[in-house]
C-alpha cells in the first residue's frame, strides 16, 4: 500500500489539460476586459437596448474572447468530472483522493441524482420548490445545500475511519496517507490527512456535518416561530407594545454577538440555570404559536377546535418539559426520556436562538406594517374576523415569500453563528466533530499543517454558500409570480 | 431635526444603561464571582474562604448597588481588612496623602483594573483601540472604494455577464465568514507548506519562507503590507460582497428610473449618464449600509484579531472575557455598544441630509 496521489492514474494525463485550459482562461479572461475597458473608454459600448435598461452586445473580439473563455470552463470541468468519475472505474490501488472521496460519497450522489429527477419531472406541480428547477442558480444553490443534507443523512456510511479515533503515527500526516499498521478490512488511508491528534480529517468532516446540520435548521426554526409570535402583534397592533417589543429587539440587536456568546455560552452559566430560563421562554413561544393558530382558525367549530388545540398543548408542553427542563414526563413510564437536550447543547441552542429572532421580529412586523394596508386585511375586519386570524390566516401566508427567503439565509448565518462559537471553543465538547472547533483546533499549526483547518473551513463555506444561491433563486423565481 | 436627534440620543443612553446592566449582572453570577475569587487568591479556596474574599472585596453588595458604584451614581464601598487596614473601591492606588474621593465611577473617569492585564482598564483599552483603529482604517480604505465599483459596476447594467460574475463573486465572499477566509489565506498566502509560497521561494522571487506574513503580532511596531495585508483582506472581504449587493440593488433600481432614460434618449453618452445621472443617486443607500456594517465589522475584528493575534480590542475581549475579567468587560461593551449606536445616529442623520426627498420637521 502507498500514499494517494490526488488524481491517480488519470492524474498524467488530465493535469496538463487542466493546466493548460487554466492559462487560456485566464488570457482569454483578461482580454476580454481590456476589449470591454477599450470600449467603454471610446464610448462605443451598450448601443443596442434591449430589455428595461441599456445591455451591451459582444461583438468582433470579445465575442471569439467568450467563446475562449467558455470552452476553458467546460474542459477544467470535463477534467474534474473525469477524475472524479475515475474513482468508480479504476482498480483501488489507480484512484486518487478525489476519485476515493468521490467514491464514498456513493450514496448522496445517489439520492441527488433521485431527488432532481423527480423535481425536474414533476416541477410543475410542487409550486415554489417545483419553480426553484426553472432558475440555474437557484439548482446550484439547492444541489449543494442537499449534497450536505444527504451527506450528514448517511454520514455512518460515508466515514472512512472511527472520527474520534487516533491511530499512532498518523499525527499531521499530508492526505491521501497510508493507515500503519492497518487492522484487517479497515480503510487504508487518511484520505484527507489526519489532525493534531491523529484523527481522520475526512471522516471529522463529515461527521461535522452532521452536527452542524442537526443544530442550525432547528435553531432557525425555533428563531422564526419567537420572531413571528412576536413580530405579528407588533405590526399589527403597534402602539405601546410596538415600542416596548421594538425597543427589546434592538437591544439584542445594539450587543455584539461575540460578547454575548462569551457571557452566556459558559460552563459557570450552565450552573447558574439561566439558560433554562431563556428556555422556558424561547420555547413556549412554538406551542403558543401552534395552540393561537388552531384556534383562530376552527373557532367557529369547537370539537375540531378543542381536538387540535388539545393535540398541540399535549404534545407541545410535553416536548416543552423535556426540553426545557430536561423533565420528560415519559421518562417516569419507561426509564428514559423521548424528548431530552444536553446542557451544553441547550445552552448553545437558546443563545443562537436568542441572538437570531430580533431579526427574525424586525422583518416580520415590517411586512405586516406593509400588508395590513391591504384591502383584503380591511374586509376581514370588516367581517368581524378577530385580529389573531387576520394576523395568522391572512397576513402570514402573503408574507411567506420574503419569509422563505430569509429563513434560508438565516440558516446560513446560523451556521456562521455555531462556527464562530465553535472557533473561540465554547459550549462545545473538544471532541466534537463540528466544524468550527476542527478550524479553531486546525489552526494552531496553520502554517505547517493546512489541511486539517482548510477541509472544514471549505466545507462550511460550501454549506453557507449554497444556503445564499438557493435564497437568491427562490427571490428571483418569487418575484415572478 | 434637533428634536429627533435628542430623542435618539435619549434611547441610546437608556439602550446603554441597560445593556451594561446586563453585562454587570452577567459577569457578576454567583459562579463567575467564586471563580474569579480562586483565580484573584486561591485555586483551593474553601466556600467559606471565598465568601469572605468577595465581602472584603466589595462584592457582598446587592448587585444593584454594585452597578450604582461602578458608574459613579452611589459611593464606593469601604471596609477594613483582617489585619484592620481601610480598603475600599476608592482606596486602591490612590497616591499616599491624598484624600480619596466618594465616588469613583465610569462618570468620575475612573474605570477600575484589569485583573487579566494587571493595569488600569483605561490605559489597556486606550492601547488597544489605538491597534483597531489602524485595523479599521486599512479596512475602510480596503472595502469602502473596492465594493462601490464592484456594485456600481454590475448594476450598472442588470443581466450582463459583469453583472453576473461580479454577483456570484459578492454572494461566495457574504458566505464565507472571517474565520474560514482567513484560514483559507494563510493556507494560501502565509504556509511554508502549502499555497503558493514554497512554489515563489523555489522561483526565488521572495526572500522569506513565505509571502505575507501569517500573524500580525508584528504589526504593532509597524505596519508593512505583507504583516497587514492577510487581516485586512479577511475583514474587508466579508463587508465587500454584502456592500457591494447593497449598491448593485441601489444602481438597478436608479438606472429604471425615468430621468435616466430620458437622458438617454436625448442621446447623453452611457459613461455621462452614469457618471453624472445615476452614480450621486444611487450612493445614498449603500451609505446607510457602511454605517451599519460597522457593528458586524467589530465580530469580524474580535476573530481576525485572535486568529492573527494581533492585540487590539476584540483581542482584549476575548481576554477579558476567557478570563470573567469584569472591569474589563464591561468597557469593552461600553466601547462596543456605543460604536453601535452611533453608527446608527449617523447613518439616520446622514440619510436626512444625503436624501433630498426626506425632510424632518
Amino acid at each position: 500500500m502507498e500514499n494517494l496521489s490526488w488524481t491517480g492514474a488519470t492524474g498524467p494525463f488530465l493535469v496538463p489539460v487542466i493546466t493548460i485550459a487554466a492559462v487560456v482562461l485566464a488570457v482569454a479572461v483578461a482580454g476580454r476586459i481590456l476589449v470591454s475597458l477599450a470600449a467603454w473608454a471610446t464610448g462605443t459600448a451598450a448601443q443596442t437596448a434591449s430589455g428595461p435598461v441599456l445591455m451591451a452586445r459582444p461583438r468582433g473580439l470579445g465575442r471569439t474572447l467568450d467563446l475562449v473563455a467558455q470552452v476553458a470552463i467546460g474542459l477544467i470541468l470535463l477534467a474534474i468530472l473525469l477524475i472524479a468519475l475515475a474513482g468508480f472505474i479504476l482498480p483501488v490501488q489507480s484512484k486518487g483522493i478525489i476519485g476515493w472521496a468521490t467514491l464514498r460519497f456513493w450514496p448522496v450522489w445517489a439520492a441527488l441524482i433521485v431527488t432532481f429527477t423527480l423535481s425536474i419531472r414533476f416541477k410543475r406541480r410542487l409550486g415554489l420548490y417545483g419553480k426553484l428547477m426553472d432558475s440555474p442558480v437557484g439548482m446550484v444553490g439547492l444541489g449543494i445545500v442537499l449534497f450536505w443534507v444527504f451527506t450528514a443523512i448517511f454520514a455512518s456510511a460515508i466515514i472512512t475511519q472511527d472520527p474520534l479515533g487516533q491511530l499512532s503515527g498518523m499525527k499531521n500526516v499530508m492526505p491521501g496517507s497510508v493507515v500503519k499498521n492497518p487492522t484487517e478490512g479497515a480503510f487504508a488511508w487518511y484520505l484527507f490527512g489526519g489532525d493534531h491528534l491523529a484523527r481522520d480529517v475526512f471522516s471529522r468532516m463529515v461527521m461535522g456535518a452532521q452536527r452542524v446540520l442537526q443544530i442550525a435548521p432547528a435553531a432557525t426554526v425555533f428563531a422564526f416561530m419567537v420572531g413571528v409570535t412576536l413580530g405579528l402583534p407588533a405590526g399589527y397592533f403597534g402602539g405601546k407594545l410596538d415600542t416596548l417589543l421594538s425597543f427589546l429587539a434592538n437591544l439584542v440587536l445594539a450587543f455584539p454577538v461575540i460578547l454575548l456568546f462569551y457571557l452566556l455560552v459558559t460552563p459557570e452559566m450552565v450552573q447558574t440555570g439561566i439558560p433554562m430560563y431563556f428556555a422556558a421562554v424561547l420555547f413556549l413561544f412554538p406551542v403558543i404559536f401552534f395552540a393561537v393558530l388552531f384556534n383562530s382558525r376552527f373557532k367557529t367549530n369547537p370539537p375540531r377546535r378543542n381536538l387540535y388545540v388539545g393535540v398541540t398543548l399535549l404534545l407541545g408542553l410535553w416536548a416543552y418539559t423535556g426540553l426545557a427542563f430536561n423533565a420528560d414526563p415519559i421518562r417516569y413510564l419507561i426509564g428514559r426520556p423521548i424528548f431530552s437536550m444536553d446542557p451544553n447543547m441547550l445552552n448553545v441552542f437558546v443563545s443562537v436562538v436568542f441572538v437570531n429572532s430580533p431579526g427574525v421580529f424586525r422583518i416580520v412586523r415590517g411586512l405586516v406594517m406593509d400588508i395590513k394596508a391591504r384591502d383584503y386585511v380591511a374586509a376581514g375586519q370588516t367581517r368581524g374576523e378577530s385580529p389573531w386570524y387576520i394576523m395568522l390566516w391572512e397576513i402570514l401566508p402573503n408574507a411567506r415569500g420574503p419569509l422563505i427567503v430569509d429563513f434560508c439565509l438565516r440558516i446560513g448565518y446560523t451556521t456562521i453563528l455555531l462556527g464562530t462559537l465553535g472557533f473561540f471553543g465554547l459550549g462545545v465538547s473538544p471532541e466534537s466533530p463540528d466544524w468550527g472547533s476542527t478550524i479553531n483546533a486546525g489552526r494552531k499549526l496553520l502554517s505547517m499543517f493546512p489541511h486539517p483547518a482548510v477541509v472544514p473551513a471549505v466545507a462550511l463555506m460550501s454549506l453557507v454558500l449554497g444556503l445564499n444561491l438557493l435564497a437568491d433563486g427562490l427571490r428571483e423565481e418569487s418575484l415572478k409570480d | 431635526m434637533l428634536i429627533f436627534v435628542l430623542r435618539r440620543i435619549g434611547v441610546m443612553i437608556l439602550t446603554a444603561l441597560v445593556l451594561t446592566f446586563v453585562v454587570f449582572y452577567l459577569t457578576n453570577l454567583p459562579p463567575n464571582l467564586e471563580k474569579l475569587a480562586k483565580s484573584e487568591a486561591s485555586a483551593r479556596m474553601t466556600d467559606a474562604q471565598v465568601d469572605s474574599w468577595l465581602a472584603s472585596n466589595g462584592f457582598a453588595q446587592s448587585t444593584l448597588v454594585r452597578y450604582g458604584e461602578w458608574l459613579g451614581v452611589l459611593p464606593g464601598w469601604t471596609g477594613t481588612t483582617a489585619d484592620g487596614k481601610a480598603t475600599g473601591r476608592c482606596l486602591n492606588r490612590i497616591p499616599a496623602g491624598q484624600t480619596p474621593p466618594s465616588y469613583c465611577g465610569v462618570l468620575q473617569g475612573n474605570w477600575g483594573w484589569s485583573t487579566v492585564f494587571k493595569q488600569p482598564v483605561s490605559e489597556v483599552l486606550a492601547r488597544s483601540l489605538g491597534h483597531t483603529g489602524w485595523l479599521m482604517l486599512w479596512v475602510m480604505i480596503v472595502m469602502v472604494p473596492t465594493s462601490l465599483i464592484l456594485g456600481v459596476l454590475s448594476g450598472m447594467r442588470e443581466g450582463s455577464r459583469t453583472d453576473r460574475v461580479l454577483s456570484t463573486f459578492a454572494i461566495a465572499t457574504t458566505a464565507t465568514p472571517e474565520y474560514v477566509s482567513g484560514v483559507i489565506f494563510i493556507a494560501l498566502f502565509a504556509s511554508a507548506t502549502a499555497g503558493i509560497s514554497p512554489w515563489l521561494n523555489e522561483m526565488g522571487w521572495i526572500e522569506g519562507k513565505t509571502l505575507f506574513q501569517g500573524t500580525a503580532t508584528s504589526a504593532m511596531n509597524g505596519l508593512t503590507f505583507w504583516n497587514f495585508g492577510l487581516p485586512v483582506m479577511t475583514i474587508a472581504l466579508y463587508g465587500i460582497g454584502y456592500i457591494a449587493r447593497m449598491t448593485r440593488a441601489s444602481m438597478t433600481e436608479v438606472m429604471t428610473q425615468q430621468y435616466i432614460r430620458t437622458a438617454r434618449l436625448k442621446g447623453v453618452p452611457f459613461r455621462t449618464v452614469v457618471m453624472k445621472h445615476a452614480l450621486r443617486n444611487a450612493l445614498i443607500a449603500p451609505f446607510t449600509v457602511i454605517m451599519l456594517q460597522f457593528p458586524w465589522l467589530l465580530n469580524g475584528v474580535v476573530i481576525v484579531e485572535t486568529l492573527f493575534n494581533y492585540k487590539g480590542f476584540g483581542w482584549t475581549l476575548v481576554q477579558a472575557a476567557g478570563n470573567n475579567d469584569i472591569n474589563m468587560l464591561l468597557a469593552c461593551s461600553v466601547v462596543a455598544v456605543f460604536v453601535v449606536l452611533v453608527t446608527q445616529l449617523i447613518s439616520d442623520i446622514g440619510y436626512v441630509f444625503l436624501n433630498p426627498r426626506i425632510r424632518l420637521a
